[in-house]
């Protein structure tokens, strides 16, 4: 009995051994569920099929579920039916910090792992945060980049997603933070408006925005529904050219008004690896390889291996900015 | 009275074997379905649509309509959350929600029996008007930060079980509305004036002074579903329950209270409440997406009413030709209890 | 409960009608001459074409539904048709670019017309309320197009540029979609007023069964009121895929309220029997202008919902109070010969 364990013990050993690295000490079999802040979104379907196909390369099962439109308490009945559906691991991006805590501790006194990608909850509802970019570069880049495109002056506002987001609120706070930097005191925020990744909404709040601030120099938008929305509502008028907008947007989305010179640059991640390092951080997680503490290291296939840093966060990699020259390269 | 019931007992003994019937296929879609916890989850979703439509059906049999629940809820939280934000004692902000609500159904009321405008429009036009306070209140901003003894009552159970705790005061409350309406005056009254209103003003009965309580009631129910609400996400934000007020008619559409008023009963809106809670559920645990549930509560809203409209006119036609084929018989002196 | 009104052209109740929308574009006209002073912009050529292209779809979605209230119905399903047809749109233009845009606003109205005619078959010869009928459709045909686009979403970069560039482009500052809807409310009002059909749905709405007794074909009327409400659901949401570019499932959910809201604004009578298309145009009309305004005079948007309800509490008790002392003057009037 013993030798015929020792003997597949080995022959597992040697298997795991042959596998490619990113494979090995996965265990196969896991569920693991990704639930976006909303799922008609293409930036979250990019993000998730990445995490579903990261899942297949280390055996996994995959899948996405979430609600249509992005509030807090949408994404908590799904929460609880993956609680009941006994998944290995749950993806989530939050709609709200606070709000899922309950529900997500709920889950991982289960046994389920709770991993955070692209907007967290606070510390105590999640076992690690995959965040796309360090927050603070993600903030002040933005700031940077605007200024560069208006020579440091004038007035500018946000166009933000839902008031709530985590992910939004950490990001305008390091914006408010390098705007308060002597080089930008001719650089006014005047407003921030939220367009609750709603492209209606969006739409018609960067319409506002032109409305009760004619003499706008730049809008910085943070969200890829925002962004978009609000570059098609420029570029049919008069105030394109203008007004510089910038943001976080995907090239996809954006390249025919980069084209036709509404936007001169924006900046993103790729979404698809984001949603590939969370699937591999939950892989790890739920295989005991790692268990969330700073300066552990766990396998994330292609993109290597990856450290854990403070309070749980693994950071993806600094953003890429999209302009002219470079946004044919890019199809996503 | 009882008469006004009676044919709809027969809807309503439908929609509790409807209710076991779904029971059973949640069961057999999934094992994860028929566990404590599951149905615990289950039932605590319905909290707040559970609360209000306890009012709403008072509402609609008398033969109202109140459409700005949800939006009176929304308001009712971000007060709840102002208050507490500026260091007022919880159980202030409470009372503060409940009765803001209260208020809020007053205005209703007023409206509705002092200058007898529509209910329809009253409360579309104080939907809109209760929604924007709400915002007012809060603006884009929410409030979280409420102490972990009342989350715990909004989010927990009772101890050793798993029945959520809103359930709870949603079974204490439910059995006072069966009570109410039947068996009170005030109960039978609700029927009499949805039934015909001059005729129960001629009778005597105080019809504005019963509807205008009603509004006041179902306002104060949007307080403390505005209470469970907030609790139970720990987040008061000015577009929480956005749209909730249409899930709540359904539902006691669904269960056979009449639109025009005078029929029906709480005990058949209970059931469609759950009915279509346990099918959101199970579907959900086999990864079928909502939509597919979306479609049959529509298509169940209106066979509930069409349904027994066909059968009426399928059995009168019936009549009819027996009649004829009869014609010179007497007839048979049938029992009427009008 | 409500009088049958006599619609004599030139009659009483017709000069008290007239008055309401008068007043109603006196109260607009204030409106928008008290912001202007205060932002001259707002009355530019890009505050007008903001305004114009707010207003448009609410103010098709109006026409249609107009008319049902006119006949003490009500449609709330017309949200969930907009969603369809706006869907269904851009799917058409992603198949086949070269589509004659004309074709394609017929093919939006012909799908709201077929879902209108659901409504009609459940309200004429279901006997089912039309509160409840509409809202089970507004479920049905919102979890089907939900069921059908599923994560989907039609993105402005698949649509011809000539499409979109009817909801940016027009003579001056009217953009083509708010002249086409302009048209249709011209078209409409005429009808609805000058045509014994048209006057038909105010009998109806009046006094069913004695509108029945006078020999009108109440379900005929009926089907025709649901079937015009769904086709303008349709178009609208053709219309809706050429302003706004990026459609994806929640395409117009929640604004079945909003439309009521503004036709009742407009003086259409919730208990039928009351109302113009024009006056709900109006309505619609007021709505954008007031939260046009308000972005314009910077105050918080989210007041803007507080005013349109308290709007129309004000709207309804001022038609309450003109429609008790019109009848109190009949009364009188009957009394003195």
């Amino acid at each position: 009995m013993k030798r015929r364990s020792l003997m597949i013990g080995s022959a597992g050993a040697l298997l795991a051994g042959m596998l490619p690295a990113e494979a090995a000490g996965i265990k196969p079999g896991l569920t693991i569920a990704f639930l976006p802040k909303q799922v008609n979104n293409p930036y979250f379907t990019i993000a998730d099929n990445g995490g579903i196909e990261a899942c297949k390369e280390f055996g996994a099962t995959g899948k996405e579920v979430g609600p249509s439109n992005a509030g807090a308490s949408s994404q908590v009945s799904y929460i609880n039916t993956l609680v009941a559906q006994r998944v290995s691991a749950i993806c989530i991006s939050a709609n709200d910090r606070n709000a899922l805590v309950p529900y997500l501790k709920r889950a991982m006194a289960t046994g389920i792992k709770v991993v955070s990608y692209d907007s967290d909850v606070a510390p105590a509802g999640r076992d690690l945060f995959c965040s796309q970019a360090d927050n603070q570069t993600i903030g002040r880049d933005e700031v940077r980049l605007l200024g560069k495109m208006i020579d440091d002056q004038g007035q500018i506002a946000i166009l933000s997603a839902t008031p709530n987001a985590t992910n939004q609120n950490t990001w305008i706070k390091y914006m408010k933070e390098e705007l308060a930097k002597p080089q930008y005191t001719r650089m006014k925020l005047v407003k921030i408006a939220y367009g609750n990744d709603d492209d209606q909404k969006s739409f018609t709040e960067m319409q506002g925005l032109m409305q009760a601030f004619p003499n706008l120099r730049g809008v910085i938008a943070p969200t890829t529904v925002g962004i978009s929305a609000a570059a098609r509502y420029l570029s049919a008028s008069p105030y394109k050219g203008k007004v510089v907008l910038t943001g976080l947007g995907t090239p996809n989305q954006m390249r025919a008004y980069v084209k036709d010179g509404t936007v001169q640059a924006f900046a993103l991640w790729n979404p698809a690896d984001l949603g590939y390092l969370a699937a591999y951080a939950a892989g790890s997680l739920c295989s005991g390889l790692v268990s969330g503490k700073a300066g552990e290291s766990f396998p994330c296939g292609k993109l290597g291996w990856r450290t854990i840093a403070a309070d749980g966060m693994v950071i993806l990699g600094p953003l890429t900015v999209f302009d002219k020259s470079n946004i044919d390269q890019f199809h996503f | 009275m009882a008469d006004a019931l009676a044919p709809l007992r027969h809807w309503e003994v439908a929609i509790w074997i409807l209710v076991v019937a779904a029971l059973t296929f949640g069961n057999h879609l999934s094992p994860a379905f028929l566990t404590a916890d599951n149905l615990g989850n289950l039932a605590a979703n319905l909290s707040e649509i559970a609360l209000m439509a306890l009012t709403s059906t008072m509402v609609i049999i008398a033969g109202e309509i109140d459409l700005s629940i949800a939006s009176a809820l929304g308001m009712c939280s971000c007060l709840l959350g102002l208050l507490w934000s500026y260091g007022v004692p919880m159980p202030l902000c409470v009372l503060a929600a409940v009765a803001a609500g209260a208020l809020a159904g007053a205005g209703n009321g007023l409206l509705v029996t002092w200058l007898g405008l529509p209910s329809l429009a009253v409360t579309i036009g104080t939907l809109a008007l209760d929604r924007g306070l709400a915002f007012a209140l809060l603006g884009d901003s929410a409030v979280a930060d409420f102490p972990t003894f009342y989350t715990n009552l909004g989010f927990g159970a009772v101890p050793g079980t798993t029945i959520p705790n809103p359930m709870v005061l949603f079974a204490v409350l439910a059995v006072l509305t069966i009570v109410v309406l039947h068996a009170t005056p005030f109960g039978r009254a609700l029927y009499a004036i949805g039934a015909n209103p001059v005729a129960a003003r001629f009778s005597g009965l105080p019809v504005a002074r019963y509807k205008f309580l009603l509004f006041v009631l179902s306002g104060a129910m949007s307080g403390l579903a505005a209470i469970v609400y907030t609790f139970r996400f720990s987040s008061a934000r000015g577009d929480n329950a956005l749209g909730f007020e249409l899930p709540v008619i359904a539902a006691v559409l669904l269960g056979g209270v009449s639109i025009f008023g005078g029929k029906g009963s709480v005990i058949g809106v209970i059931a469609a409440i759950f009915l279509v809670g346990v099918l959101q559920n199970a579907l959900a645990l086999v990864d079928v997406s909502n939509d597919i549930l979306t479609v049959v509560t529509g298509l169940a809203l209106i066979a509930s009413v069409l349904g027994p409209n066909l059968a009426a006119r399928a059995e009168s036609r019936l009549h009819r030709y027996r009649r004829a084929a009869g014609a010179g018989e007497e007839q048979p002196q049938r029992e009427n209890g009008r | 409960m409500s009088v049958t009104l006599e619609m004599r052209r030139g009659g009483f109740l017709t000069a008290v009608a007239r008055a309401r929308e008068v007043g109603l574009f006196a109260v607009l006209a204030a409106l928008v001459l008290a912001t202007t002073m205060i932002d001259p912009r707002f009355l530019g050529a890009q505050g007008i074409k903001d305004i114009l292209e707010d207003v448009t779809v609410t103010a098709l979605l109006c026409i249609g539904e107009t008319i049902v209230l006119l006949m003490r119905q009500v449609d709330l399903s017309v949200s969930s048709v907009l969603g369809i047809t706006a869907y269904a749109t851009g799917t058409i233009f992603a198949v086949h670019p070269g589509a004659p845009i004309a074709l394609v606003m017929l093919v939006g109205a012909a799908i709201g017309a077929a879902l209108g005619a659901l409504n009609a078959a459940l309200v004429a010869f279901g006997g089912v309320p039309s509160l409840v009928a509409t809202l089970g459709t507004l479920y049905v045909f919102r979890g089907a197009e939900f069921a059908w686009v599923k994560g989907g979403q039609i993105n402005a970069t698949s649509l011809p540029k000539d499409f979109l560039a009817l909801a940016t482009s027009g003579i001056g500052p009217v953009p083509y979609v708010a002249l086409i809807v302009l048209a249709l409310i011209a078209l409409a009002g005429y009808g609805l007023r000058h045509y014994p059909g048209g006057r038909e749905y105010y009998a109806v709405g009046s006094n069913e069964e004695a509108a029945r007794l006078a020999g009108i074909d109440v379900p005929r009327r009926l089907t025709l009121g649901f079937l015009s409400c769904g086709a303008f659901a349709g178009l609208a949401g053709v219309l809706f895929t050429a302003r706004f570019g990026t459609v994806d499932a929640t395409a117009g959910t929640g604004m079945e309220l909003h439309v009521i809201a503004a036709c009742v604004v407009g003086g259409v009578a919730i208990t039928g029997g009351v109302g113009s298309v024009e006056g709900a145009a109006i309505g619609a009309l007021l709505l954008a202008v007031i939260s046009n305004a308000l972005v314009s005079l910077r105050v918080p948007v989210f007041w803007e919902q507080t005013i349109e309800g308290a709007l129309l509490l004000v709207a309804i008790s001022l038609d309450l109070v003109i429609s008790r002392r019109t009848l109190a003057l009949m009364r009188s009037d009957r009394a003195h010969g």
